[in-house]
C-alpha cells in the first residue's frame, strides 16, 4: 500500500429509513497512525466505521484503502485490508468455539489447514486467549470475549483495524489489559469510543464528529482539552484535562 | 447440558459418529418390540446404565430431565389399562390383564429411549454431534443452522428472561396480560432482526460468501469400532432372544 | 405434543423420517438459492428466538391459565415457508436433543407434525387468502386464528394417526381425536391471538420485514398441488395402517352403524400386509408382530389360557430374569464408573 492508508473524500450516507447519518466526510489517515473518532451518540461513529470494513457502500464521495476505491466489486480486497472489531462481540463470535471463530476469516480466504492453524495461533496468542481456544463463546466473561472478537480480526492478518468501542462492558483489569494491546499493536488504527482517556493513551489524532461532520480533526490532547468544543458537540473534557 | 458435553471421559472421547449411531440403533431395536414386552426389554437397559457410568454423568439431574419430559407419553400410555382388559398373565395369586403389562411397556420404552437419547448428547456436546452428523449426511446447511440457534439461544433467552422479569415485576408477579406480551416479544424479535443483521455483517466482513465449510473427519480407532461392533451385537442378542427369560429359566428351572 | 419414543414403532418412525428428511433436503435446497443474502444468520437468530419466545407465557384473563407462542406462523411471515420449516426443524431438534422433549426415533413425526402443517398448508392455503395482505388488523387477527388452529388441528391429527399406526398405544382412534382435537384447537385460538399482537406490531416498526408477500417466496401452484398430492397419500397410507387395528375404528364405526363385525376383512389386509412387509423387509416386521397377536383374537375371553405362549415375557422366569438381568446391568454399571473416575482427566 502506498501513501495514505485510508483517505475518504466528501462521504454521504443515508439509512433506508431516511435518517441521515453523514453528510460530507472527508480526512485522511497515514499509515501506521492510531487516530481516535468521538461524538455523541448518533453522530455517525457507527456508520463511518462500517464504510471504512467495506459492509456500507457511499451514496456520495469515495472510500479509498490504500490504492483501492470500496465499490461492490472491489469490497472482497477492501475487508481483507481491514480488520473490523464490532461494538457487540457476541455478534461478531457466532461460531461453537473461539477457535472456530478465529479460523472464520483465514479458511473463507480459502488458506491451507497448516496456514490457519498458524494464524488462529498468533492472533490468540496475540491477545493472551490461547488459554480459551476450545471454549464455546458463551462461557467467557466480557473482557476475554472483546479479546476473542479482536482475535478474529486479527487472524485475516490486516493492514488497518476499526474498533466500534472496544473498552466497553469492561472492567478496569480488562481496559487497561486493552490499552497495552492497541498501544503495542502497529497496524494503523481507527478506534470510536466514548473512553476518552483510552483515546488519550492510545490515539495520536482525534477526529471529532456531530451530526454526519467532521467538525475538528488533530492531535488528541488539543482536541480532547478544548471544553467548549467538546461541550458544543455533546462531549465532555476527560477528567484528567481538567474536565 | 453443555456443560456436561465437554467433560473428558472416555465416554466423551469416543467418536461421536458411533454414539450416535449405537444410539439410534438402540432405540429402533427398544421400539422394534412388540407392546407386551416387559421382561425382554430391560436387558436393554445395560446400555444406557453403561453410558452414564463410563461418561460420569450425573444420575439426578437426569432423571429430572426425563420425567419432565414424561406426561404425554405416560398420559396416553395410562389409557391402556382402560381400554385393554383382557387377562394375560398370571403371577401367583394375581392377574395382569394385558393393558397393565402394555402399560408398562411403554413405561420401559420411554425410560431407556429417553435416558439413552439424554445421555449420547451428554456424552457428546452439541459441537462434536453436529460435526457427526455432518458426516453421517445431514445437510449442512441444516448442521449450520443446529449451531447458530444453539450459539444465539443463550443470548436471546437471557435477553426474554430480563425482559420477562420486568414485565412480571410491573404486573404485580403474575405472568404479563396478552398486550404488554405481544410488546414484549415484538420488541425481542425486532432486536434479534437487528442481531441476525449485524451477524451478517460480521460474518461478511470475514469473507462469508454463503458457502459453510466443513470440518476435516477424524478418523475412527479401534476402539470405536469396536464400540460400535460390540453395541451392535448386544442389541441384536437382546432382539433376537428374550435374555432376561432365559436367564430367568436357569435359575428357576435349572436349565435355560 | 410432541412425540415420545415410547409410542413409536420402527415402520412408523422411519417412515416419517424418510419424509422429514426428504422434506428437509428440499427445503435446504429451495434456500440455497434464495436471494436473500443474510438468511444464513437470519435463519439461526430467529430459530433462537422462537425457541426463547416459546418459553415465555401471557395470562388469559377469565381463566387463569396461561398461553404461549407457537413460532411456525411468524416464521413463515418472516422468511417463508422454506426456511420456516426448516427454522422449526432445528428448533425441534435441539429441544428432542437438549431437553427430552419429542423423541429421537419420533422427531421426524414431530418435524412433520409442527413444521410442515403451519408453514406449507396453514400460511398459504389460509392465512395469505384470509388475511389479504394485511398485516395488522382485525383481519389479520382472523387470518392468524384460523391458520393457528387449523395448523395445530392437522398436528394433532397426524399425532393421532401416527400413534395408532404404531401399535403401541391402546388408546382408540375416535378417543384418542376426541381427546387432542379440542384442546388443541383451544390452544390454537390462544396462539393465534399472541401471533396476530406481535406480527401486527412488527409490520408497524419494520414493514419491509413482514412485507405483504414480497418477502415470503410465494409457493407455486405446482409445488402446492404436488403438496396436496403427498399430504393425501400420507394420509392414506396412515389410514390403511391404521386399519390394521380396526379395534379404534371399530369402536368409532361401531358407535356409529351399530355393527361390529369387522375382524375378517381386518385380518385379511393385515396378513397380506405383514406378508408383503416380510418380502421387503427393509425394517423386518418389528411394527406388525404385536398387532399379529392381537389381531388373531378380537375377543380376547375365551383364549385368555392361549395368551402366556405368546412371547410376552411376563412368565414367572421373565420377571426373575429380569430382575437378574437388571442387578447385573447396574453391577456393571458400578464397576464402569469406577474404571471411568480413574481414566477421567479434569475438565477444561
Amino acid at each position: 500500500m502506498t501513501g495514505a492508508a485510508i483517505q475518504v473524500r466528501d462521504l454521504h450516507y443515508t439509512y433506508p429509513d431516511g435518517t441521515c447519518a453523514l453528510r460530507g466526510v472527508s480526512f485522511d489517515v497515514a499509515r501506521g497512525r492510531s487516530v481516535a473518532l468521538i461524538g455523541g451518540n448518533g453522530a455517525g461513529k457507527s456508520t463511518l466505521l462500517l464504510h471504512l470494513a467495506g459492509c456500507l457502500f457511499p451514496q456520495r464521495g469515495e472510500v479509498r484503502i490504500g490504492d483501492t476505491v470500496i465499490t461492490r466489486q472491489t469490497s472482497e480486497q477492501a475487508r481483507r485490508a481491514v480488520g473490523m472489531v464490532f461494538q457487540d462481540p457476541d455478534d461478531q463470535l457466532f461460531m461453537p468455539t473461539v477457535e472456530e471463530d478465529v479460523a472464520f476469516g483465514p479458511a473463507n480466504a480459502g488458506y491451507a489447514p497448516d496456514e490457519i492453524e498458524r494464524r488462529v495461533v498468533q492472533a490468540l496468542d496475540c491477545v493472551g486467549m490461547t488459554y480459551v481456544r476450545k471454549r464455546p463463546p458463551y462461557r467467557l466473561s466480557a473482557g476475554e470475549k472483546r479479546a476473542a472478537a479482536i482475535a478474529t480480526a486479527l487472524a485475516l492478518e490486516p493492514e488497518i483495524l476499526v474498533m466500534d468501542e472496544p473498552s466497553s462492558h469492561l472492567d478496569p483489569r480488562a481496559r487497561r489489559r486493552l490499552i497495552r494491546w492497541l498501544t503495542s499493536f502497529r497496524h494503523t488504527r481507527i478506534i470510536a469510543t466514548h473512553d476518552l482517556d483510552l483515546a488519550l493513551d492510545v490515539c495520536g489524532e482525534t477526529l471529532l464528529i456531530n451530526a454526519g461532520r467532521i467538525v475538528a480533526q488533530g492531535p488528541t490532547a488539543d482536541i480532547l482539552s478544548d471544553a467548549k468544543q467538546m461541550a458544543d458537540n455533546g462531549l465532555e473534557r476527560p477528567y484528567r484535562l481538567g474536565g | 447440558m453443555d456443560d456436561l458435553g465437554r467433560l473428558d471421559t472416555p465416554l466423551h472421547r469416543l467418536d461421536a459418529r458411533v454414539k450416535v449411531l449405537a444410539t439410534l440403533a438402540f432405540i429402533a431395536v427398544v421400539v422394534s418390540r412388540d407392546r407386551y414386552a416387559v421382561s425382554a426389554l430391560v436387558p436393554l437397559a445395560l446400555y444406557p446404565i453403561a453410558l452414564i457410568a463410563v461418561g460420569r454423568l450425573p444420575v439426578r439431574a437426569l432423571a429430572r430431565k426425563a420425567l419432565a419430559a414424561a406426561p404425554f407419553a405416560i398420559l396416553v400410555g395410562a389409557f391402556n389399562p382402560w381400554f385393554d382388559r383382557r387377562p394375560m398373565a398370571v403371577i401367583g395369586p394375581w392377574t395382569l390383564s394385558a393393558g397393565w403389562i402394555s402399560f408398562i411397556s411403554i413405561l420401559l420404552r420411554f425410560g431407556l429411549t429417553v435416558t439413552a437419547a439424554l445421555a449420547l448428547v451428554a456424552g457428546t456436546g452439541m459441537h462434536r454431534l453436529c460435526a457427526a452428523l455432518t458426516q453421517l449426511g445431514m445437510p449442512r446447511a441444516f448442521v449450520t443452522q443446529l449451531l447458530l440457534l444453539y450459539r444465539y439461544l443463550f443470548v436471546i433467552a437471557e435477553q426474554a428472561g430480563r425482559t420477562h422479569r420486568a414485565a412480571r415485576l410491573r404486573a404485580g408477579g403474575r405472568a404479563p396480560r396478552l398486550r404488554a406480551f405481544g410488546s414484549m416479544i415484538a420488541m425481542l424479535l425486532l432486536r434479534s432482526l437487528d442481531r441476525a443483521d449485524r451477524v451478517y455483517r460480521a460474518m461478511r466482513a470475514r469473507g462469508f460468501d454463503g458457502r459453510i465449510r466443513s470440518p476435516r473427519p477424524l478418523r475412527l480407532r479401534p476402539c470405536d469400532v469396536g464400540f460400535l461392533g460390540g453395541c451392535l451385537a448386544f442389541f441384536a442378542a437382546a432382539r433376537i432372544w428374550n435374555l432376561a427369560e432365559m436367564a430367568g429359566r436357569l435359575i428357576v428351572d435349572g436349565a435355560p | 405434543m410432541h412425540m415420545a419414543d415410547a409410542l413409536i414403532s420402527p415402520a412408523v418412525g422411519g417412515t416419517m423420517w424418510a419424509v422429514s428428511g426428504g422434506l428437509i433436503a428440499w427445503c435446504a435446497a429451495r434456500v440455497r438459492r434464495t436471494a436473500r443474502e443474510n438468511l444464513v444468520p437470519l435463519m439461526g437468530v430467529l430459530g433462537a428466538f422462537v425457541f426463547a419466545a416459546q418459553m415465555l407465557n401471557f395470562s388469559i384473563p377469565g381463566t387463569g391459565s396461561s398461553g404461549h407462542l407457537g413460532g411456525g406462523l411468524i416464521l413463515t411471515l418472516l422468511v417463508g415457508p422454506y426456511a420456516a420449516f426448516l427454522v422449526m426443524a432445528s428448533i425441534l431438534t435441539v429441544q428432542a436433543l437438549f431437553f427430552a422433549d419429542g423423541g429421537l426415533l419420533a422427531l421426524g413425526c414431530n418435524i412433520f407434525n409442527l413444521g410442515f402443517f403451519p408453514a406449507f398448508i396453514a400460511y398459504p392455503l389460509i392465512y395469505r387468502p384470509l388475511a389479504g395482505g394485511q398485516r395488522s388488523g382485525a383481519r389479520a387477527a382472523v387470518a392468524a386464528i384460523v391458520a393457528a388452529v387449523a395448523g395445530l388441528l392437522m398436528g394433532a391429527f397426524g399425532v393421532v394417526v401416527e400413534t395408532r399406526a404404531s401399535g403401541i398405544s391402546e388408546l382408540p382412534f375416535g378417543r384418542f381425536v376426541t381427546l387432542m382435537l379440542p384442546i388443541h384447537a383451544a390452544i390454537g385460538v390462544v396462539e393465534g391471538l399472541a401471533t396476530a399482537a406481535v406480527v401486527g406490531l412488527v409490520a408497524r416498526a419494520r414493514p419491509e420485514t413482514i412485507a405483504a408477500d414480497a418477502s415470503a417466496a410465494p409457493v407455486p401452484g405446482r409445488t402446492l398441488a404436488a403438496l396436496a398430492v403427498a399430504a393425501a397419500l400420507l394420509g392414506g397410507i396412515g389410514s390403511w395402517f391404521a386399519s390394521t387395528h380396526p379395534d379404534g375404528l371399530e369402536w368409532a364405526i361401531g358407535r356409529a352403524s351399530g355393527a361390529e363385525e369387522l375382524a375378517a376383512p381386518a385380518g385379511g389386509i393385515h396378513k397380506r400386509l405383514a406378508a408383503l412387509q416380510e418380502k421387503t423387509a427393509v425394517l423386518p416386521d418389528y411394527g406388525f408382530a404385536g398387532a399379529a397377536e392381537s389381531e388373531t383374537d378380537p375377543e380376547g375371553a375365551e383364549t385368555a389360557a392361549a395368551w402366556p405362549a405368546v412371547s410376552a415375557g411376563t412368565s414367572v422366569a421373565g420377571l426373575v430374569g429380569a430382575a437378574l438381568t437388571l442387578a447385573v446391568a447396574l453391577a456393571i454399571g458400578l464397576l464402569l464408573r469406577a474404571g471411568a473416575n480413574r481414566r477421567t482427566a479434569t475438565p477444561a
